[in-house]
């Protein structure tokens, strides 16, 4: 990862440049026209939100079962991140909801969704930060029951209500002309943030793996 | 072995609750409070607009139910006998399923209170269907407990439990809330939607299977400090 | 080595920043009034998108800087903490 993380910011950041130009020159969809715009990046974010979920709650479960350190880092990581790209989904879907449907906040399962897991994720991080000792494993148990009550959420929040466009989306990209560049856009959005999601997760472990050393490095010197 | 530990961890915690009924007496009185500061929010004119019987139920038992959860393992706490329990050679899971059997119980006795209450109060008509129901109550309330007794039993160590303890279960639990609300106004609805019910069930025992297994996979290795 | 590495990152971002900025805007002029749309659809859907792409760079830059200040600070405490020692067997 070490040797590899240089090329990759360096491939990250041309294709972040890049992804307005190809966003920019996608043909406009038939029915939303512009404000469809949106939804290059918003659904990249779900991507990377699922991401970054999957990798929190596997980590959290290998930490609890294992103790790996290396887990542990990448828990608190992908909770950090899950909560970045669930504050973005939810304010870029509520700016497309204003245009679209005429209101900023519709409680339809996928916006129901997004906050619950806001809200499990900032419990996460809080849980890490005030939990006093022993912190880790609750904020792990938080990450386990975080990942699997994300599908109870939204199957509860579908039932519930729903006007989000579902798959209609999808289905008009591929029948519009110039659907093909469409789901090209798409596609290049979603692995972009992948990409970025990694990196992240990257940056934000190492910023971990530096806080214990230098916490072995006090230890260290109170030995002296 | 397993179930026998279980349903002595049981016995223990309602030995203790029926010596004093401290748990279960403040619990109701808590639960009737929220109704009646709900009501003030929802009522106009003498009368609660139609569906809101069953929100104000669930949200009572909800927040009932943490209260129980904090009380029951404050009592632990005190007395230092989680520690105790946990040193004992049984089997750690058993000793969740005790302890969850016992928050059950507890909700399961605030309902008995809270549910005719609110009939009688929002005049719904909770009972149309009281073999639906009492399966909604029990699904909404193991799958609630179960969360929450781990929550609560991990969050024992923890300095800051009270805060805590709302914040990580409530968003964890919103399916069952959701289920259990919209279910219960399937039920309450003038011509009862049997059909929805059953699929609010079917969720809520869904739920409770995954969330009552991963409990007891994970609360072996939480509990280990 | 960090450090650069970081602001490399972060330079880089800033730039996609401006494409940004200033790439969603021609269309407006250019297509919108083309289109006949009802007056009741009118509403400008421009600024929501570029709303929309900067809530992104501000969120992800806002993070990378707390994590990259973060870093900066672990490390120098790090290197308080080496001179420190060197300076404490004499």
């Amino acid at each position: 990862m070490r040797k590899a993380f240089v090329p990759l910011v360096v491939l990250g950041a041309a294709m972040f440049a890049y992804a307005p130009v190809a966003i920019a020159h996608t043909p406009y969809e038939s029915t939303m026209l512009l404000i469809q715009k949106v939804f290059y990046f918003h659904l990249a974010a779900w991507a990377g939100l699922g991401l970054a979920i999957s990798v929190c709650g596997i980590a959290s479960a290998i930490y609890l079962f294992n103790g790996s350190k290396v887990a542990d880092r990448l828990g608190v990581a992908g909770a950090e991140l899950v909560v970045v790209f669930c504050t973005f989904g939810m304010i870029s879907g509520s700016l497309w909801a204003r245009k679209a449907w005429g209101i900023w906040w519709g409680w339809d399962p996928k916006l129901t969704m997004a906050f619950i897991i806001d809200l499990v994720f900032v419990g996460y991080i809080l849980v890490r930060r005030f939990g006093g000792p022993g912190a880790e494993k609750l904020a792990a148990a938080m990450g386990i029951f975080g990942l699997a009550t994300t599908p109870f959420i939204y199957k509860a929040a579908d039932w519930w209500r729903t006007i989000h466009p579902q798959t209609s989306v999808m289905k008009t990209l591929s029948n519009t002309e110039g659907g093909a560049i469409m789901w090209s856009t798409v596609w290049f959005c979603i692995v972009t943030f992948l990409l970025l999601t990694v990196l992240v997760l990257a940056a934000r472990t190492r910023l971990e793996r530096l806080k214990t050393r230098l916490d072995e490095l006090y230890l260290a010197a109170e030995d002296l | 072995m397993f179930f026998r530990t279980a349903l002595l961890v049981l016995r223990k915690d309602v030995a203790i609750e029926l010596r004093s009924y401290e748990i279960v007496s403040t619990t109701v009185f808590f639960a009737l409070s929220c109704v009646a500061i709900l009501s003030f929010a929802f009522v106009n004119e003498g009368q609660a607009p139609e569906g809101t019987a069953a929100g104000i139920l669930w949200i009572a038992i909800a927040f009932s139910g943490t209260l129980a959860l904090g009380r029951t393992f404050e009592r632990e706490r005190y007395g230092e006998t989680l520690k105790a329990l946990l040193l004992a050679p049984a089997p750690r899971p058993a000793i969740y399923l005790g302890k969850m059997l016992g928050i059950v119980a507890l909700m399961l006795a605030t309902e008995i209170v809270l549910v005719p209450m609110v009939n009688f109060l929002f005049a719904a008509s909770l009972f149309a269907r009281p073999g639906l129901l009492v399966v909604i109550l029990l699904l909404g309330t193991v799958g609630y407990a179960s969360v929450g007794t781990l929550f609560a039993a991990m969050l024992v160590r923890a300095r800051t439990r009270d805060v805590m303890l709302p914040i990580l279960l409530y968003p964890i639990t919103v399916p069952v809330i959701i289920a259990g609300v919209r279910g219960t106004s399937a039920l309450i609805a003038s011509p009862v939607d049997d059909a929805v019910a059953q699929l609010w069930i079917s969720l809520l025992a869904f739920f409770d299977v995954v969330f009552v297994t991963l409990a007891l996979w994970t609360f072996e290795p939480l509990m280990t400090e | 080595m960090t450090l650069r590495r970081l602001w490399m990152l972060v330079l880089t971002f800033t730039l996609t920043a401006s494409t940004l900025f200033a790439q969603p805007q021609p269309p407006v002029d250019g297509f919108v009034p083309a289109q006949s749309l009802p007056p009741t659809e009118q509403l400008p859907a421009a600024p929501l998108l570029i709303a929309a792409y900067s809530v992104f760079l501000v969120l992800m830059m806002g993070y990378l800087w707390t994590i990259w200040r973060r870093i900066g600070k672990v490390e120098q405490e790090m290197q308080e903490l080496a001179k420190r020692q060197s300076g404490q067997p004499r």
